[in-house]
Formats: structure tokens, C-alpha cells, sequence
């Protein structure tokens, strides 16, 4: 890929293991060791991975398929646990954290895109964004700042594009609009760092590219740092950062 | 707020599920009938078999019975004054009453109740059973009116009606006899006596075999009036009315001196009297005497009752109690009071009985006196409706618990269904006791809706239940409710309020039960293993 498609910020901090990062990591992990058990032999996923993200920054995550890209983001993003290694945000471990504890990270910190958009299918496109929020807050909590969170989720889906569609329910909707409903899901909680797996897996260029648009201006308005997989090169040189995965280790290409 | 939203989407969206709870909208709805329905019978069966029994009876163990009754009111009072509504003194004791009818006797065993018929009336229901205080069928079909007011207490005086009918035949007997008379001195021969006149009208055949029976010397005044007293006691003769009751009197319960019978015409079904009031019947009991020896009394039947329970109705007779007394030499040697062998009370609070029974058998000695509440008498009987009544229950909420099965096989399916959603839900910040409580609300509301229509369902089922029991024998055109059996005109039904509640809770409480292990398991889902497979 061409370098010069680069975006010009490549002074910051490589995720050098041993070296004091000249600006502290926002999200990291540290020796991450992951392996699934598939019938009796387990099978590793994961070999020792040593990353971080500095705050503000946009890293991509390329690897072929089975190289633990998506294992990498979940662990991240304390969707399941490590076996070795671990996970930090801002310096502090929060791998090993409480179930509670780890479930209000999720809420208050990470905000996630997924290939298969998931999106709730009972509820419509407003509710889907709103979900977060009422899974935040207690039933009496969430009554009394129903109107708040209610703009707040109508500014997002506003800014994603989609106001036109918000009582329509993602049965009704296109592969695109999905995708832009589950990143104002995951915005609506104006979460520190945006993990996004493979954003655009099922969405042609076009939309894939508006996809990522969006993040990087998210990125650059909001000073949010993103970190997503993908399989495509152009849209991974989108990043600032391209971290390549290899067989469960990191490879790093920039 | 999710938990609630969700559960209330899947509510309205999963119709499989609302097919689950179906079985327990079904369920809900035919306990609720079933108990009803058994409420009702047995509110009426309890009323019926109360009926003519008074709330406490002490009964002496021996037929002698004892004597001072006011002394054993005093001692009553003493005790449980307070409770006593009412008290009256009776003798009870097991006889035969045997009457002829159509040349041949019948003879039933029967209970003897002596009784002052005012007291027992204010102590338990009487006068609502006696035929002549309510109005009848009489014999063309027409409604006779009641011959007795309803605020007059039952005495032992015959009715107008009872009195002609004595009299008419005694004034047929009469006939016959002077008939019979003139032919035997017309014509001796014996073979020519009763041939002709006998054959004449059988109602009158009837009467005159029935009655020559136990009134034989009664039936002859007219020739006593011709024959000269052999033994004089120089007092004048006072002319008798061969027409004037008895000394003793009695009450016979309906099922003792008639039958029904279907009438092979219309198919009806009639009540065959043996008896009426104004006839007189046969009592045989044992006197009080050491050892007793049998001993009859010849009663007029004053009054007919009919209490619904056959039990009653072909088992009582009540007496007028001095006369019983006197027959039986009911009295006591030293004194010469007369004694009883019972004392029937009324209470006025019946929620109080076991503690007056209580106190009662400290007051009574119990190697002499049985005290026991009507319901401790019929105790096997009134058992039985309550065992009926427990294991209908166990075996409809079996039904419902078989419901209950059937939601957990289907939130296990909607588990598994919505896995990726929980991992959804997880991914967003939900806790695992977030997730479970989607599933437990979900059950609740399931549980909710089933219990809430079962109610709706069963409850209009009850209010309508005869209409439906009169639409089914139209349709099918058999009826499915015969009075004939079940006594009542139409179905008894008795809806407790809180009969309904626990059943709504129980019905409730199984569904999220059911709820319970699909929604630990939905729980523990990681939120990566939920996610992972598309």
C-alpha cells in the first residue's frame, strides 16, 4: 500500500514493550495468551501479544483470518478474559477486575461496531441506541433522565445520518444504516475507545468506506481512539497505525 | 428499564411462548371452575347434612338417660353461658317404625327423637323443613298454600287437612262397620261378610285394612256403645272421638313414609305417600328399664320434613318427648323426674365451638356424657367431601405443573434463540443478574398473562356455568345436570375470592420457576461465546 496514504501523525509512541512510551498508553495489553478448546486439545489463539493504543489515536488491525484479530479486540474490550497477560486502561489492570466492575467498563468506557452490526431485533432503531443507556442506569434512574438520554440519542442518530429511520425497526433497514445504528449505539454512551470488528465485513466499498469515514471523523472531532479489524488494506491504512497479526503474535507494519 | 422493555417485546412477539402458556391458561381456568363447583356442593352438602342437627349435642352413654334437667342446664350454662344461644333437652334412642300398607307391613329402623318441637326449633332448623309451614304440590298439580304461618312455632296440633282426613276415615270405617254388622245379622254365613263391600272402592279397602290394624279397639266404639261395661267403675263413661289423635305425635322424616316412582306415562318422576298426617303409625323401642324390654307406642303423624339429606329423611322420627318419657318409664326412682339422654345446643358464634366443646367435656364427666359438634358426627362424611376436594386439587395442579414443564422446554428454545442478543446485552454493559432477571420477568409475565386470562376464563365459566350446563343438554340433548341425582335444581357454585389468588399464584410461581434454569443458563453465557457464531 502506498505510504503516503499514512495520516501524518506518526510520531506517536511505537507499543514497544520495554520502552517508556513518551505518552502513556490509553487501552493496552501486556503478554495477552488466549486458546480456545476445541474438543480435548487447546487450540491458541493468542501467543503473547504486547499492544497499546495512546489516547486519541486510530489503530487498524489486519491479519488473516484465524490469526486472533477478533480475539485481540474482545479481550480489549473485556468481552471474555486472557489467560495470560493482561489488560490495561490508563495504566490500570482491569482484566482481573469483578464481573460488576468489568460490566460497567463495558458500559462507561468501550463502545463496540460488529461485522454482524447485532443489533437488538425486538427493539427499533431509536431503542437500539437508547439500550445502552437503559442498561446503565436503574428503572427509576433511567425515567427520570429519559428526555436527556432521548436527545442525546437523537443528536447521535442524527449525526450517523439515519433520523429518517428511527422508529423503523433493523429488519427494515439496509446493511449500511445497520452498521451506522450500531456505532451510534456505541457512541451514545460517549465511550473513551471505540473497538470495532471488522466494521465493513459485509458492506460493498462504498458503504464501507462511508463507514469508516465516519469513524475517522469521530477520531478526529471527538479525539476518540478507535481500533478496528479489518481485512481490506486500503481501509486498514485509514488508521494511524496498522498493527499486523500473524499466528497470535504481532507483527507490526506501518 | 432494558430488562423490562425486552421482556415486553418478547412478550408480544414470541407467540410460542403465549402457545406455553396456554396449558396454564387452561389449567388456571379449570381450577378455578372445579373448586367452585365443589365450593358450592360443598357449602350445600354442609348446610344439608347440618341441617336438622343442633351445633353441640351432649348425649349420656346409657338409653336410661338422667334425670334433673334443669340442673344439667345450669351446668351448661355455667360453663359456656356466654356461647349458648340456645338449649333444648331431648331423648334419643334407636326403634322401628312399621305402619301397614296394602295388606303388608313396612317396617324400617329409624332414630327416635323425643322433642319439645319449639325448642328444637330455635335451636336448629326445623320449621323450614315441615311440609304443612311451606306451601304444596297438591294432587292436580296446583300449588296448595302453606296451612301454617312461618313466624308460628311447630307444635303438636294436627292441620285442618290432617284432621278431615282422620275424620273422613273414621266416618268411613264407621260405615263399614255398620255395614258389616247389618250383613252378619242378615246372613250368617261368614263367607258372604266381606265379599261385596270390600270390592267396592279400594281407597276405602285400603283404610279400613290399614287402620283395623293398630286402632282395632278404638274402630269398634259403636258397639261399645250397646254393650253394657262389664267391670262398672261407677265414673261416668265419657264418650270418646274415634277421630281424635293420638297421645303420642310425630314428625317423619319424607323418605320414611313414601317413594318416588317414575310415572310410566309422563316419565315423571312422583313421590308415593304410604302416609300422610292425620294416619297413625307403629313405633316399637326398648323402656328404660333394667334390662330394657321392648315396648310400642301408636303415634298420629302430625307433620312431614324433608331436609334433602336422605340420611335424615329416612332416618328421624321425632316424638313428642313426654310421651316418650311416660311409654318408656323414663323416670327417676328417687325423684320421679323424668330424664333425658341428650341436650341439643345452639352456638352463637360456631367459630367458637371447640372451645366450648372443650369446656363442655370438663363440665360433662366423659365416662358418662359424649360431647360432640354436629360436624364430629358426620365427621367420615364430611371428611370424604374434603379428601374429594384435596386430591381434585393435587391432581389439577399436576395439570399445571405439567404447564410448567412445558415453558421451561420452550425458554430453553428462546435461550438459545436469543443467544446472540444476550451476548449483545453483555457486550453493552449488562450483568449477568440483568440477563436472568429478563428471563424471570419474562416468566412472571408469562405466568401473569396465563393466570390473569385462566381467571377471566374460569370465573365467566362460573358465572354462566348453568346457561353452559342448559346450552349442553340442548345440543346434546341429554341432560347433564338431572336434579333427580344431584337434588339441586342447578349447578351450586361458591367462588372464594382467595381460592382464586392462591391458585392464580400458585400458577404464577410455577411459571417462574420454570424460568428459572433458562434463565441461569442465559446468565452464565459469556458474552464472546454468545457473539461469536453467526
Amino acid at each position: 500500500m502506498p505510504a503516503t496514504l499514512a495520516p501524518p501523525t506518526t510520531a506517536i509512541a511505537r507499543p514497544l514493550p520495554t520502552a517508556e512510551p513518551t505518552r502513556p498508553a490509553h487501552v493496552a495489553v501486556r503478554a495477552l495468551a488466549k486458546s480456545y478448546r476445541t474438543g480435548s486439545d487447546p487450540v491458541p489463539v493468542l501467543r503473547g501479544v504486547d499492544f497499546a493504543v495512546a489516547p486519541g489515536e486510530m489503530v487498524s488491525i489486519v491479519g488473516q483470518s484465524g490469526s486472533g484479530k477478533s480475539t485481540l479486540l474482545h479481550l480489549m474490550g473485556l468481552l471474555d478474559s486472557p489467560d495470560i497477560g493482561e489488560v490495561t486502561l490508563r495504566g490500570e489492570r482491569i482484566d482481573d477486575l469483578p464481573e460488576r466492575a468489568r460490566d460497567r467498563l463495558r458500559n462507561h468506557v468501550f463502545g463496540y461496531v460488529f461485522q454482524f452490526y447485532h443489533l437488538l431485533p425486538e427493539l427499533d432503531v431509536l431503542e437500539n441506541v437508547l439500550a445502552p443507556l437503559m442498561i446503565r442506569d436503574g428503572f427509576f434512574a433511567y425515567l427520570r433522565n429519559r428526555k436527556a438520554y432521548r436527545e442525546q440519542a437523537e443528536a447521535i442518530v442524527a449525526r450517523v445520518g439515519l433520523s429518517h429511520r428511527v422508529r423503523h425497526k433493523p429488519k427494515q433497514l439496509s446493511g449500511g444504516e445497520m452498521q451506522r445504528t450500531a456505532i451510534a449505539r456505541a457512541l451514545v454512551t460517549k465511550p473513551e475507545v471505540l473497538l470495532a470488528d471488522e466494521p465493513t465485513g459485509n458492506l460493498d466499498a462504498n458503504t464501507g468506506a462511508g463507514i469508516l469515514e465516519l469513524l475517522s471523523e469521530l477520531n478526529r472531532d471527538d479525539g476518540l481512539s478507535i481500533v478496528f479489524v479489518t481485512h481490506d488494506a486500503s481501509l486498514a491504512a485509514r488508521g494511524h497505525r496498522t498493527v499486523k497479526l500473524v499466528d497470535g503474535r504481532v507483527e507490526e507494519a506501518d | 428499564m432494558y430488562k423490562l422493555l425486552l421482556c415486553l417485546r418478547y412478550l408480544r412477539t414470541r407467540y410460542i411462548a403465549l402457545a406455553s402458556i396456554i396449558s396454564v391458561t387452561l389449567g388456571v381456568a379449570t381450577m378455578i371452575v372445579v373448586n367452585s363447583v365443589m365450593a358450592g356442593f360443598g357449602d350445600e352438602m354442609r348446610q344439608k347434612i347440618h341441617g336438622l342437627l343442633a351445633d353441640v349435642v351432649i348425649e349420656t352413654r346409657t338409653l336410661d338417660g338422667v334425670p334433673d334437667v334443669d340442673r344439667l342446664y345450669e351446668v351448661a350454662r355455667g360453663v359456656a353461658g356466654d356461647d349458648i344461644a340456645a338449649i333444648t333437652a331431648t331423648v334419643e334412642l334407636p326403634a322401628l317404625i312399621s305402619f301397614k300398607y296394602a295388606g303388608e307391613y313396612v317396617t324400617s329402623p329409624v332414630k327416635l327423637i323425643g322433642i319439645d318441637p319449639a325448642e328444637k326449633a330455635d335451636v336448629s332448623p326445623l320449621v323450614e323443613h315441615l311440609e304443612s309451614f311451606g306451601p304444596t304440590d297438591g294432587p292436580t298439580g296446583d300449588t296448595v298454600p302453606a296451612e301454617r304461618v312461618a313466624g308460628q312455632p311447630p307444635s303438636w296440633q294436627l292441620t285442618d287437612s290432617a284432621l278431615k282426613r282422620r275424620r273422613d276415615r273414621y266416618a268411613r270405617q264407621a260405615l263399614m262397620a255398620a255395614r258389616t254388622r247389618s250383613h252378619v245379622a242378615a246372613d250368617t254365613a261368614p263367607a258372604e261378610i266381606s265379599a261385596p263391600n270390600w270390592g267396592t272402592a279400594d281407597d276405602t279397602t285400603e283404610s279400613v285394612r290399614t287402620d283395623s290394624v293398630q286402632t282395632a279397639d278404638i274402630a269398634d266404639p259403636f258397639a261399645a256403645e250397646a254393650v253394657t261395661d262389664p267391670f262398672p267403675t261407677g265414673e261416668p263413661v265419657t264418650p270418646v272421638d274415634p277421630a281424635a289423635p293420638l297421645d303420642a305425635r310425630v314428625f317423619v322424616g319424607a323418605g320414611l313414609i313414601s317413594f318416588p316412582y317414575p310415572d310410566p306415562e309422563t316419565g315423571e318422576t312422583r313421590t308415593h305417600w304410604y302416609k300422610r298426617p292425620g294416619d297413625d303409625i307403629k313405633l316399637s323401642t326398648v323402656t328404660s328399664g333394667r334390662p330394657p324390654e321392648t315396648c310400642h307406642l301408636n303415634a298420629t303423624i302430625v307433620d312431614v320434613f324433608e331436609s334433602g339429606m336422605s340420611e335424615y329423611d329416612s332416618m328421624l322420627v321425632y316424638c313428642n318427648i313426654e310421651e316418650l318419657q311416660r311409654v318408656r318409664h323414663m323416670f327417676d326412682d328417687a325423684t320421679g323426674e323424668a330424664t333425658v339422654t341428650a341436650l341439643q345446643l345452639r352456638l352463637k358464634d360456631y367459630d367458637r365451638s371447640d372451645e366450648v366443646v372443650a369446656r363442655l367435656r370438663a363440665a360433662f364427666p366423659p365416662g358418662q356424657y359424649d360431647v360432640r359438634t354436629w360436624e364430629q358426627k358426620q365427621g367420615p362424611l364430611l371428611a370424604a367431601v374434603e379428601v374429594e376436594s384435596t386430591i381434585l386439587n393435587v391432581l389439577l395442579f399436576l395439570i399445571i405443573a405439567v404447564a410448567g414443564f412445558g415453558i421451561l422446554a420452550i425458554f430453553f428454545m428462546i435461550v438459545v434463540e436469543k443467544t446472540r442478543d444476550i451476548g449483545i446485552l453483555k457486550a453493552l454493559g449488562a450483568g449477568s443478574r440483568g440477563v436472568m432477571s429478563i428471563f424471570l420477568l419474562y416468566g412472571l409475565g408469562l405466568g401473569l398473562v396465563g393466570a390473569g386470562v385462566g381467571s377471566a376464563l374460569g370465573l365467566t365459566f362460573v358465572a354462566y356455568i348453568n346457561e353452559i350446563s342448559d346450552f349442553i343438554t340442548l345440543v346434546t340433548g341429554r341432560d347433564v345436570f338431572p336434579e333427580t341425582i344431584y337434588y339441586f335444581p342447578e349447578i351450586p357454585t361458591h367462588v372464594h375470592p382467595a381460592m382464586v389468588v392462591w391458585v392464580s399464584l400458585g400458577a404464577i410461581g410455577i411459571a417462574v420457576l420454570a424460568s428459572v434454569l433458562p434463565a441461569r443458563r442465559a446468565a452464565a453465557l459469556r458474552p464472546v461465546e454468545a457473539l461469536r457464531y453467526e
